[in-house]
């Protein structure tokens, strides 16, 4: 997926100021900055969500996974209606063999699909979010802030499963995320939005270990460390 | 919320409205419609308690007849309003752009529209008697309900599983009839039931005025309109139908009202029952800012998050509470600040602030020596004052200070968290300053005092990164400089890491490990502990690993069993760890775990 020139605007308000930015085959591009930094009005252009102007080539079946695990699953909905909503175009026996192996792909059993979101845990509520976007056999995913309202014990478990997307289908994904280790572990690229621009952008353990940029360098400043 | 008093009344008069409506006809029918020649027009007596009509029929039998037709219809106008409303309000939401804007329009116009005059208008094209009655109460319902499906699919609209849905192609007719009306049915439903006592009232109304039910049939308007012109004569004939009308339009409204509430389940802040679970024995620490012991929240249903929970504080000392979600570790916060919401209950054998106990305190030194800072500072400020006159409000109540005095302390304080150009920021509304400056503002607060003992829970994770720097600093800087001490809730602990001198780290409601925290990274003993900073990914993690993580999931607060709790989760657990609960013991210098197998 290639973004060229990428402009969102609000009113007045310019969020995304012409923005270029490239996810390649197989690569998880991170897209790290604070709020109002404009990345997540990024990944709502590039979902279609929101107008644009500018140019997107080569995604054309975006799919999305959201920051809110509990608001992302509709909470009267079971876990296989949820993901089948993707599949609407396949016939009936062939779409629930296709919500199993779905689930099968995040690591869900299969008895999951007759549960509703409230009886999962946020982990589990996410890797559904994710089996239902691959659903739709996407060409990019963009995975928002995914793990942000997730508890750190489980949290692992969702960046291995995205990490193994990309090693298994070679999905190209972007991966916006405001915390810097989860970045540094997940992503192949970074690229670090402020103001609406991408201010650095390079493979993630070169920024990490010489950031070029002087707001790159106080954003690494300000990530707290255990003290071993 | 079924024992209030209008909660009783509503369910009462509407059972009895539905069971005059089944009996009503079949009990008092024939007497309803005996014609009397000899007793034409009467006024009160034995044989007609409410007097008789111009035919010599007995009032009260008929206004007990008429309870069902007078409900049936209220019922046929409010499902015809109910649905029209639905279908106009959800309509914008399949049609398109255009269409959808002139629907809206409409809608709008016709909410402003008076309601009477809409049903007026209408009963009179479709023609007098209850059916013109009836479609006319209809349509003056329907925008109102119209107005309400609209909001509320808006906000479902706004979801993030209707965005998910539409990313993946499912048609725009199909959300609305899968994710938007399920999730708004409740409300609808809800509002059904006051419409219902609203549509009761217009219809009597209507046949008031003439517009309604015509003879021979009859409901209470229709008796009320003959019986109104005998008013002066014989006012009993009008009483009858007015008291059905009004008690059957009030008892919907309650009902309504009632569910409604009941359906929003707000918890209502109430008084906390404080009681001692077990006797004070040992001495308390009398140099320790906070001291508890034993303290227990509960709730009703068995529910306990947090449990026989022991804790202290001492002067100057930063202590950090670290937990995930539902580990119990922001009730326990809220109990020591005398927060915990109804119908929580708190127990603890002791519970002591800067050397007395909590009930010893008067409001206002439990004011000015604890500070309380949440993740939220917006619920610390107003909305509608101005900063610095909420700074001042505090110095002004507790400490007895004069306007001119507190607006002075209120802007050097602002000063000192760095809140550039105070004087400035103080004339300002909370909704002005950003997150960060805001949560200054509430540190600033809580300095109007002179704090004793600082409680901040979560209070950087709604913020950016490097605003939780500075306010971490900040923090650090206010303890130190006031001699204060804080209890720093977190569910990061990489932040209690960096900020604390001490660590408490909470599992479904107990404290399973204490210790000083330089020993968090490499000298953790409990399992939960140890688990947990291996699977917090770091600028340092071996990107070639796969991330640990921890199976299974937390017990919630009513599922807690005999033994540890971690054990479900645990890879070191034994036989033994299930069904006998490990006790907090020393392990090393400043170092308590609750672990079997911690040696
Ligand atoms: S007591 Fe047993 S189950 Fe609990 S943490 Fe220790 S080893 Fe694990």
């Amino acid at each position: 997926m290639k973004i060229k020139d990428l402009t969102v605007r609000f009113g007045a308000f310019t969020a995304v100021d012409s923005v270029t930015l490239e996810v390649p085959p197989g690569r998880i591009v991170g897209l790290v900055g604070e709020s109002g930094s404009g990345k997540s009005s990024l990944a709502k252009a590039v979902s279609g969500l929101v107008p644009y102007s500018g140019s997107i080539t080569g995604a054309s079946r975006v799919q999305m996974v959201f920051q809110d695990p509990y608001a992302s699953l509709d909470p009267r909905m079971k876990i296989g209606e949820s993901v089948a909503e993707g599949l609407l175009r396949l016939p009936g026996q062939a779409r629930v063999a296709e919500v199993a192996r779905l689930l099968d792909l995040v690591s869900l059993p299969a008895e999951v699909a007759g549960r509703y979101p409230r009886e999962l845990s946020g982990g589990q509520r996410q890797r559904v979010a994710i089996a239902r976007a691959l659903g739709a056999e996407p060409d990019l995913l963009v995975a928002d802030e995914i793990t942000s309202a997730l508890d750190v014990s489980v949290q692992g478990s969702v960046l291995n499963l995205v990490r193994s997307l990309r090693d298994r289908l070679g999905l190209p994904i972007l991966f916006i995320s405001h915390n810097l280790a989860v970045v540094r572990y997940v992503c192949d690229e970074v690229a670090v939005m402020h103001g609406g621009r991408i201010v650095e952008h390079g493979p993630t353990l070169e920024v990490v270990s010489e950031p070029a940029d002087p707001y790159t360098r106080m954003l690494l400043e300000s990530v707290p460390r255990l003290r071993r | 919320m079924l024992r209030t008093p209008s909660a009783i009344a509503g369910t009462v008069l509407v059972g009895l409205m539905v069971v005059l409506a089944v009996i009503g006809p079949p009990i008092w029918g024939d007497q309803a419609d005996l014609i009397d020649a000899g007793a034409i027009l009467q006024g009160s007596s034995a044989a007609h308690p409410l007097g008789t009509d111009n035919l010599g029929r007995d009032l009260l039998a008929r206004v007990l007849v008429a309870g069902r037709f007078s409900l049936l219809l209220a019922l046929a106008a409010a499902l015809i309003g109910a649905v029209a409303g639905v279908v106009l309000g959800a309509l914008p939401s399949v049609l398109p752009t255009r269409l959808a804007r002139l629907v809206t329009g409409a809608v709008n116009a016709l909410v402003a529209f008076p309601g009477l005059l809409l049903a007026m208008f209408t009963a009179v094209v479709a023609g007098l008697g209850a059916r013109g009655a009836v479609l006319g109460i209809g349509v003056a319902i329907a925008p109102g309900f119209a107005r309400l499906t609209q909001t509320l699919a808006a906000s479902v609209a706004g979801a993030d599983y209707v965005s998910a849905a539409r990313m993946l192609g499912v048609p725009r007719r199909r959300i609305l009839v899968r994710h938007v009306l399920p999730n708004i049915a409740e409300p609808l439903i809800l509002n059904l039931t006051q419409a219902l006592g609203g549509a009761l009232l217009g219809l009597a109304g209507m046949s008031f005025l003439g517009l309604g039910v015509q003879p021979p049939s009859y409901d209470w308007g229709r008796l009320l309109f003959d019986g109104f012109g005998r008013i002066y004569v014989t006012p009993v004939v009008a009483i009858g139908p007015a008291v059905a009308v009004a008690l059957a339009g009030i008892g919907f409204n309650l009902l309504g009202d009632t569910l409604a509430r009941r359906a929003a389940r707000t918890t209502v802040p109430g008084k906390k029952a404080t009681t001692s679970v077990a006797a004070d024995t040992d001495k308390p620490d009398e140099g320790a800012v906070l001291e508890v012991k034993d303290l227990t929240v509960t709730f009703p249903g068995g529910v306990t998050p947090v449990r026989q929970l022991s804790l202290s504080v001492r002067p100057g000392e930063i202590v950090g509470v670290v937990g995930e979600s539902g580990s119990g570790k922001s009730l326990t916060a809220a109990a020591i600040g005398g927060l915990v919401p109804y119908p929580g209950t708190v127990g603890y054998g002791r519970l002591r602030l800067c050397g007395k106990d909590v009930t010893e305190l008067s409001r206002k030194e439990l004011g000015t020596s604890l500070a309380m800072v949440f993740q939220d500072p917006m619920a610390s400020l107003n909305p509608a004052l101005k900063v610095g006159g909420q700074l001042a409000e505090v110095a002004v109540v507790h400490q007895g200070a004069t306007r001119a005095e507190a607006r002075g302390r209120a802007v050097d304080r602002l000063g000192h968290v760095h809140l550039p150009e105070p004087d400035k920021q103080a004339k300002k509304h909370p909704h002005e300053l950003s997150g960060g400056m805001r949560q200054r503002a509430v540190i600033a607060m809580g300095l109007m005092g002179t704090p004793r003992l600082i409680i901040a829970d979560e209070p950087t994770t709604a913020l950016d990164v490097t605003v939780q720097r500075q306010i971490l600093r900040l923090l650090r800087e206010v303890t130190e400089e006031t001699g204060s001490a804080a209890l720093f809730i977190s569910h990061d602990i990489a932040v209690v890491g960096e900020l604390c001198d001490r660590v408490v780290v909470m599992y479904a409601g107990r404290v399973v490990e204490e210790l000083p925290v330089d020993r968090l990274a490499t000298g953790a003993a409990h399992p939960y502990t140890r688990a947990l900073i291996t699977s917090l990914p770091d600028m340092d993690t071996d990107r070639t690993l796969p991330l640990a993580s921890i199976p299974g999931r937390q017990p919630g607060p009513a599922e807690v069993g005999d033994g540890c709790a971690f054990a479900p989760r645990c890879a070191l657990a034994t036989d033994r760890c299930s069904t006998e609960r490990p006790l907090l013991s020393v392990y090393g210098d400043a170092h308590q775990v609750a672990c079997w197998e911690a040696k």
